[in-house]
C-alpha cells in the first residue's frame, strides 16, 4: 500500500513510529496520526524519573521525529469505535475516519483506584501521562509530610525513588514478596528490595491499601495488616490497563489485556484469522513471541514499540508474501536510587536464577534466569555494557546455567522456586 | 597446519601495506569468523565484533602477568584499566570517567580557539603538515590542559606519546630493541609523573590529577602508581588515536573533493563527516580478547582459552552491514560504526575525540583555500594497531582568517 489513507490510532512512541516506518518504506498517501491527548507525541520514560525529581519540565520530552512525515495530527481526540466492514475509525468528537490502512497503537491507561470517591480525594494520584506528571509534581512541591505508593512495580519503585531524591519521607506498600518480583522474580526484586530500604524507605510487602480517607484532601490511608498511615500525597501504581473499549464489537479479538495479533504485527479477529491491511504496535499489541515457548503477552516495554511499529510500516507498505517479524528480544530498563536496572530476555518465565557477575550485596550484578534448563533471561544491575552477551544466550538457547568464568564471576549457585 | 587465514593477517602486519590495509581486510571478510592459529581466531564481521565486544565472556586480561608490580600498600598494582576486566576495571574507570566528564563538558570553545591559534600561523599559499600543524598539537594543548601541565612541557607529553603508543602493537612486530626501549620509556614516564603528582598531593589544584587523588572511596581510591599507569593510558588512547582521526579525516576529504564542498556549503555536515571517518579509516586498527567459556559466534565456537582479534575496520566495511562499504559518504544512514569499541571498554575519550575531530576538521575545511595533497599515499608511522600518517604534507593557495571567537 503506497497510496490511500492510512490512519494510526496513538500517538505516541508506537504511533509516531509506525507513522514514520510507513513513511520511510515509501507510502506516500495521506497519514492521520489520531491521539486522546492533547500533547505532540514525547516520551514517557522520563515522567517517573527525572521529570518528578525535577530535573527536566514536561515540555522538554517531545519525542525527535523525521522532517518530512507530513501527518495530519488529530490530537487531544480519542478514537471511540471500529468499523473494520465499512473502514472507518469513529472520534470522540462524532467524525468517522475512512482508511485504507489501520495501526492501533492506543497502549495502556494507570490502573485507577477502584473506589472512584477515594480516587478523587485532593492528593491521589496515578502516573502515564504528562499532565498526571504536572499535577504530582505541583502536590510533591507542597512539602507533602509522607508519599505512600501503592504498588512496588517499576512505576511505583522509579516513583519512590524520586521522591527520596527530592527529600520527602516515602513508604511503599507493596502486595507481592519483593518488589518488582513479577517481572525480575523474589530473588532479585529482594535484593533490589533491600537497596531500597537502605535509602530509608519505608517497604511494607505482601501488605495492600484498603482505603484513602479525608474530606476533599487525602489525610489517611488504612492498611490490610491493620495499619494506618498519615499521608497527604498517595501514587497509585498498581499497573495499567489497555485501551481497547473502543474495539469492542469490531470482531478483533481485544479485550482488556489487549489485541491480539501475530508477530508481523498483523491484527487477528475472534476466530485467529489475519485481518487484512490492520496492523498492531506497542503496548496495546498482545502477541507470542517467536523465541519463546509462552502464552501471548502485551510487552509493556520501550524497545518493543519501536521494533512493532518499524515492522508494521514495512508490511503495511509492501505487503510481502514472507511479512517481516518482530524477532529482537523483549528488553526493558529502570533507573532508580542510583541503580540502572536492565532486562534481557523473559526473565517471568523462569524456575531458577543464578548470580552470574558482581555480587548480590554491594555493587553491580548480573543473574541469569533459567526454564527447564535453557537461558531464557538476564538482568544486569549497574552492569548494563554486558547485557548483549547475554542477549546472545538467550538467542542461542544456551543451556542454564550458562558458563561465564568472568574475572567477576562468583561460584555458581543455582536459586530455584522462581516466580 | 598452516590456515588461510594467516596469510591475509601476514599481510596486515607488513609495515609495506600500512598506508592501504583495507584490500588485506577485504580478503578475510568472506567469512565473519575464522581460524589465525591453534588457538587464535580473527573476527571481520561486524554482527560477530559487536556480539563479542559486549560479551562478559571475553576477557581484555592478560592470562597471567608475571611483571605485575606490587604497590606500597603491599596490593598488587593494578594494570591499565583497558586491559583490566570487572570489577577492577569499574572501579577503576568509574573514577577516571568522574573526574574526566565534568572536565570535558565545557572544553569545546577551548579546543576551537586552539585550532584557530594553530592555523592562524599560515595565510599566504604555502604548505603545511597536517599532522606536525595540527593533528599532533591539538590533543597535546586539550591532554595539557585537562592535566594542569603547562604548555612549555607539551614537547614533553609529544615525545612519551610517541614513544609509549608503540606498547599496544602486536609484540610480534616489534623488534627486541623496541621491546628494550619500551621497558626504559615505562621508568622514565613513572619518573616524570611521580614529581608532578607528589606536587598536587600537597597542593591540590582544580585538574585532573588533583581531581583523581581525592576521588571517592579512600578504600579504592588509585594509589600513585595506578595513577601514573592510568595517566599514560589517558595520554596514549587519548591523542595518538586523535591524531589519526585528523589526520585520516584530512587525507580522506582531500581523496573526496565532492565531500569536502558539501562540508563547506553545509559546516553542520561536520559530525557526520568525522563520524564517516571513524567508519572508514579508524584510529584504532584491532582489539584483542580472551575467551573464558566456550563462545559460539557466527556458526563457530570459540574454545575457552583461545584469543581472538577483533579488526574493528573489517567491522566497518562490512558489506552485510554497511551498503558500498568502501565509499567515503558522510551522509551515509545508521552509521553504527565500531572505531570506538564497545561494551565495558568503549571509548572513554569518544566525546573529547568527536570534540577534537569536528573543531579541527571543520576549520580546516572552512579556512583552506585550494588545498591538495603533496604525496598520496603519505608515509605511515610504523605502529599497527594505531595506525596513521607519519606525515601529511598539503599545499594550499591560503589559509582564511579565522572567524572563530
Amino acid at each position: 500500500m503506497r497510496s490511500g489513507r492510512i490512519v494510526v490510532v496513538g500517538a505516541s512512541l508506537a504511533g509516531l513510529r509506525a507513522a514514520e516506518s510507513l513513511r520511510a518504506n515509501g507510502f506516500t498517501g495521506e497519514l492521520v496520526l489520531v491521539g486522546d491527548e492533547p500533547h505532540e507525541p514525547y516520551d514517557r520514560p522520563p515522567l517517573s524519573k527525572t521529570v518528578l525529581s525535577g530535573w527536566l519540565g514536561t515540555d522538554r520530552l517531545l519525542l525527535p521525529t523525521t522532517r518530512n512525515l507530513n501527518a495530519r495530527r488529530l490530537l487531544g481526540v480519542a478514537a471511540t469505535g471500529l468499523d473494520l466492514p465499512g473502514r472507518e475509525v469513529r472520534l470522540a468528537d462524532g467524525r468517522a475516519l475512512g482508511f485504507d490502512g489501520l495501526v492501533i497503537a492506543t497502549g495502556t491507561r494507570a490502573r485507577p483506584w477502584p473506589v472512584a470517591q477515594e480516587a478523587a480525594l485532593r492528593g491521589v494520584h496515578v502516573l502515564r501521562g504528562r499532565d498526571d506528571a504536572d499535577r504530582l509534581r505541583a502536590d510533591l512541591a507542597g512539602g507533602p509530610r509522607r508519599v505512600l505508593i501503592v504498588g512496588g512495580g517499576f512505576t511505583g519503585s522509579e516513583v519512590a525513588s524520586s521522591c527520596h531524591d527530592l527529600g520527602l519521607p516515602v513508604t511503599v506498600v507493596h502486595r507481592g514478596a519483593a518488589p518488582m518480583a513479577s517481572a525480575l522474580g523474589d530473588l532479585v526484586g529482594g535484593m533490589i528490595g533491600a537497596r531500597q530500604r537502605a535509602h530509608g524507605i519505608e517497604l511494607r510487602l505482601r501488605t495492600t491499601v484498603t482505603a484513602f480517607e479525608g474530606e476533599g484532601r487525602l489525610r489517611r490511608a488504612r492498611l490490610s495488616d491493620g495499619g494506618e498511615l498519615d499521608v497527604d500525597v498517595a501514587v497509585v501504581a498498581l499497573g495499567s490497563v489497555r485501551n481497547t473499549g473502543w474495539l469492542a464489537g469490531s470482531g478483533l479479538a481485544a479485550d482488556a489485556g489487549g489485541v491480539d495479533c501475530d508477530p508481523a504485527g498483523r491484527a487477528l479477529d475472534r476466530t485467529g484469522a489475519i485481518v487484512p491491511d490492520v496492523y498492531l504496535a506497542g503496548d496495546v499489541a498482545r502477541w507470542r513471541h517467536p523465541h519463546f515457548d509462552a502464552a501471548p503477552q502485551a510487552f509493556e516495554h520501550w524497545g518493543n514499540a519501536v521494533a512493532q511499529a518499524e515492522v508494521a510500516g514495512y508490511n503495511l507498505v509492501h505487503a510481502p508474501a514472507n511479512p517481516r517479524r518482530a524477532t529482537a528480544l523483549p528488553a526493558f530498563w529502570s533507573d532508580q536510587f542510583g541503580l540502572n536496572i536492565k532486562s534481557v530476555g523473559l526473565p517471568h518465565l523462569a524456575d531458577e536464577v543464578v548470580l552470574t557477575q558482581g555480587s548480590f550485596d554491594r555493587g553491580p550484578f548480573v543473574a541469569a534466569y533459567g526454564r527447564d534448563g535453557i537461558t531464557v533471561g538476564a538482568v544486569a544491575v549497574n552492569s548494563p555494557r554486558v547485557l548483549d552477551g547475554y542477549a546472545a544466550l538467550v538467542t542461542e538457547r544456551a543451556s542454564f546455567p550458562p558458563a561465564i568464568n568472568a574475572a567477576d564471576s562468583p561460584e555458581p549457585t543455582v536459586h530455584g522456586g522462581q516466580s | 597446519m598452516t590456515y588461510p587465514a594467516a596469510v591475509p593477517y601476514g599481510r596486515l602486519l607488513d609495515h609495506a601495506n600500512r598506508h592501504d590495509p583495507y584490500p588485506h581486510f577485504a580478503d578475510l571478510a568472506g567469512e565473519p569468523i575464522q581460524r589465525l592459529d591453534e588457538c587464535t581466531w580473527v573476527v571481520t564481521g561486524h554482527a560477530e565484533i559487536s556480539l563479542l565486544l559486549r560479551d562478559p565472556r571475553l576477557s581484555a586480561q592478560d592470562e597471567v602477568d608475571p611483571r605485575a608490580p606490587v604497590g606500597s600498600d603491599g596490593k598488587p598494582v593494578r594494570g591499565p584499566f583497558l586491559m583490566q576486566d570487572p570489577p577492577h576495571h569499574d572501579t577503576l574507570r568509574a573514577q577516571t570517567m568522574h573526574q574526566f566528564v565534568p572536565r570535558i563538558l565545557g572544553i569545546r570553545p577551548h579546543i576551537e580557539t586552539t585550532v584557530a591559534r594553530l592555523l592562524d600561523r599560515y595565510g599566504g599559499p604555502g604548505e603545511m603538515d597536517v599532522v606536525e600543524a595540527l593533528a599532533y598539537p591539538l590533543p597535546v594543548a586539550v591532554i595539557c590542559e585537562l592535566l594542569g601541565v603547562p604548555e612549555e612541557e607539551e614537547s614533553v607529553f609529544h615525545s612519551f606519546a610517541t614513544r609509549l603508543t608503540r606498547a599496544l602493537d602486536p609484540v610480534e612486530t616489534l623488534t627486541e630493541q623496541e621491546i628494550a626501549d619500551l621497558a626504559v620509556t615505562r621508568v622514565e614516564w613513572r619518573e616524570y609523573l611521580l614529581p608532578m603528582i607528589g606536587r598536587r598531593q600537597t597542593d591540590l589544584g582544580t585538574d585532573l590529577i588533583s581531581g583523581l587523588l581525592t576521588e571517592g572511596d579512600p578504600a579504592t581510591r588509585m594509589n600513585t602508581v595506578e595513577l601514573a599507569i592510568t595517566l599514560g593510558l589517558l595520554l596514549i588512547a587519548g591523542h595518538e588515536t586523535t591524531v589519526n582521526l585528523i589526520a585520516n579525516g584530512t587525507l580522506a576529504l582531500l581523496r573526496n573533493p565532492d565531500a569536502l564542498d558539501r562540508l563547506r556549503a553545509d559546516p553542520d555536515l561536520v559530525p557526520f563527516v568525522v563520524e564517516e571517518v571513524l567508519r572508514h579509516d579508524p584510529p584504532v586498527q584491532q582489539t584483542r580478547r580472551r575467551a573464558t567459556a566456550d563462545v559460539r559466534v557466527g556458526g563457530r565456537v570459540v574454545p575457552a582459552g583461545d584469543k581472538v582479534v577483533l579488526l574493528l575496520p573489517a567491522g566497518n566495511r562490512d558489506p552485510r552491514r554497511f551498503a558500498d562499504p568502501d565509499r567515503f559518504w558522510p551522509e551515509r544512514p545508521d552509521n553504527a560504526h565500531l572505531a570506538f569499541g564497545g561494551g565495558v571498554h568503549y571509548c572513554l575519550g569518544a566525546a573529547l575525540a568527536r570534540m577534537e575531530g569536528q573543531a579541527a576538521l571543520g576549520a580546516l575545511a572552512a579556512r583552506l583555500v585550494g588545498p591538495r595533497l603533496v604525496a598520496d599515499p603519505p608515509p605511515y608511522r610504523a605502529n599497527m594497531l594505531l595506525r596513521g600518517p607519519a606525515e601529511l604534507r598539503i599545499a594550499f593557495d591560503g589559509v582564511a582568517a579565522s572567524d572563530a571567537r
